[in-house]
């Protein structure tokens, strides 16, 4: 506190000489701002830029391809010599199939250690636990899909007799996996933000912990909960490395989660490497890439509507 | 009915310690299994050798352990002073005005982004409109363009912890509003910005899909000098070796390169939460 008193001091005493130079100080002044603005309108502008160079760069698909024919087709297949197929449905079923099912193991889970970490556990077990669910975090998808090369699709294999793992239930159970940290953390924070005086008032009134966490401190931070599976339900749509890893590249509409998928993101992130600058093909691949970002976008986007109507 | 709400309430609280301790359990899990499938490669030759391509078992991975590195310092480089500069600009000079709304909207999106998306972007504006090429530049801006939202997230927690009457103490001191910002709040928020600037990195060590859009290689013949080089990374050299690599041996390279990753991701991330348990147990407000 005493290093703090002498530092606004200095400022001070400083302040005073600058003081008597009214243009300097205005120049002073304002040129942070208006520099600090100019930055933090970038992120505005990247969003933006996202948005426009995806679209010019994929639009080019629809001067050869009926919007019918991409958005319904089932059959992806570019690379035909006699008749090209463009309809990413197949894809889009791969993707929306493991994201649900990767999103209703992970909620629970997450759900339920955020419930953990706010509500139950001492503020010591909390503060060793919490740097760990972080940590989670941290584990690069790459090493997971990797891992579940290794050890996961043999295991699904073995269940379900199959001749190898690699297929929409295990992309989904690890997708769950790298999902879990986020929505942990988020709920988290949801739940820590109810104030304790509701706690308080419910206990006191004689309910059980259990009680006033299910009654009272779960329905408090509902749109704080909703929100945190939301941006979870982003972020496994968005999951690339493991879908690529672990799903099986598996152009064919799937009708279980034991085929083989080619969800959007491994397509694009496959097929983008081997297509020619600015043909057909790499346009389309933009446009996948663009329907995604407008899934997501429209997902964050109710998301952050639900953080926002909390924080009021 | 109280003693049937008390065992439903022991059995839904042992249900939530059991998840709790499964999550945890997880991350042991993957360090012990790359650890017992990646051990048999992991020597100072294979941290400190040049990669062999024709014979995986000859060579190291220190190009792209150095390629990372390069990374890492790149993304802090360009990331820490945008992302902290907005922070400021959303904490300290615009509260609650429209700007400051969308502003903070762009931000929850672009950290929702997938990164395959980034790549995309990175891939048609930095690699072909402005011609960086598949090179060190093109992914370190890629790069920081995913972490720049994390580490606004973080340093606007950290400029919102620090105590209003600092600030209100500084301006009836007569301190201007830049010189309060400079002198009192920047310095007791930075190391806040910091720490969560650091695991953000940490993240981004760890991405993969922005790099194989870009363009990382699996190979050099020399170690880049440039920030136009042509550039090895970890989880790029993971991604290729686990899955389109015929060695015998890729599997257990795989596994060393994985783990020499994950260490990397795990010191950066343990090394900022020890720091942050330190300057909290020296903040003295």
């Amino acid at each position: 506190m005493t290093n703090i008193a002498i530092k606004i001091n200095n400022c001070s005493i400083r302040s005073n000489k600058v003081n008597s130079n009214h243009s300097s100080i205005n120049i002073s002044e304002n040129l942070p701002k208006w520099a600090f603005g100019f930055m933090a309108t970038l992120t505005v502008v990247i969003l933006f830029g996202i948005f426009i160079f995806l679209l010019i760069s994929g639009l080019g698909t629809f001067r050869e391809i009926g919007l019918g024919e991409f958005f319904l087709g089932t059959d992806w297949n570019p690379t035909a010599f006699n008749a090209p197929s463009w309809g990413i449905l197949s894809l889009v079923a791969g993707t929306v199939m493991i994201s649900l099912l990767a999103i209703s193991i992970a909620i629970p889970f997450g759900l339920s250690i955020a419930i953990y970490l706010s509500e139950i556990a001492s503020p010591k077990t909390r503060e060793i636990l919490k740097p760990l669910v972080e940590m989670i975090a941290s584990i690069p998808s790459v090493v997971l899909g990797f891992l579940g090369l290794l050890f996961v699709a043999p295991l699904i294999a073995g269940i379900f007799h199959l001749t190898n793992g690699l297929n929409a239930l295990t992309a989904s159970i690890l997708v769950a996996i790298a999902a879990l940290p986020t929505i942990a953390s988020i709920c988290e924070d949801a739940l820590s933000n109810v104030n304790q005086r509701f706690r308080e008032a419910s206990l006191a009134l004689g309910a059980t912990k259990w009680t006033t966490i299910k009654r009272i401190v779960i329905p408090a931070a509902s749109s704080g909960l909703i929100a945190a599976c939301m941006l979870g339900l982003g972020r496994v749509i968005g999951e690339t490395m493991i879908v690529l890893m672990v799903a099986g590249n598996n152009r064919a509409f799937p009708h279980s989660f034991l085929d083989a998928v080619n969800p959007m993101t491994a397509n694009v992130a496959i097929e983008i490497k081997e297509v020619v600058v600015g043909s057909l093909h790499w346009q389309s691949l933009f446009m996948i890439g663009f329907v995604l970002f407008m899934m997501t976008f429209v997902i964050n986007f109710i998301a952050d509507l639900l953080i926002y109507k909390k924080s009021l | 009915m109280k003693i049937k709400n008390i065992t439903s309430e022991s059995i839904y609280f042992s249900i939530f310690h059991a998840m709790t301790l499964i999550g945890i359990g997880l991350l042991i899990l993957t360090l012990i299994l790359l650890l017992l499938s990646g051990y048999s490669v992991i020597d100072q030759d294979f941290l400190t050798r040049n990669w062999q391509h024709r014979d995986i078992t000859q060579g190291g991975i220190f190009p792209a352990i150095l390629g990372s590195l390069y990374l890492g310092l790149g993304v802090i480089v360009i990331s820490f002073p945008l992302g902290i500069s907005t922070a400021i600009f959303l904490t300290e000079y615009s509260k609650n005005n429209l700007l400051n709304r969308i502003i903070q909207l762009a931000i929850r999106n672009l950290s929702g982004v997938p990164s395959v998306v980034y790549g995309l972007f990175g891939l048609v504006v930095f690699v072909n409109i402005l011609s960086f090429g598949s090179s060190l530049l093109s992914g370190v801006l890629t790069l920081s363009l995913m972490t720049i939202p994390w580490i606004i997230t973080a340093s606007v927690e950290s400029f919102q912890s620090v105590p209003q009457k600092f600030r209100e103490a500084s301006l009836a001191l007569g301190a201007t509003q830049w010189q309060t910002i400079r002198k009192v709040v920047l310095p007791s928020a930075i190391t806040g910005c910091i720490t969560g600037g650091i695991i953000g990195v940490a993240r981004a060590l760890g991405e993969t899909a922005p790099l194989i859009m870009v363009g990382a290689t699996f190979y050099l013949s020399k170690l880049p000098s440039s920030p136009l080089d042509k550039f090895m990374a970890l989880p790029y050299h993971t991604f290729i070796l686990a899955t389109q690599h015929s060695s015998p041996y890729a599997n257990s390279y795989a596994a060393g390169t994985a783990f020499v990753l994950i260490m990397l991701t795990f010191l950066l991330s343990l090394g900022a939460i020890i720091l942050r348990f330190h300057f909290r147990s020296k903040k003295d407000w």
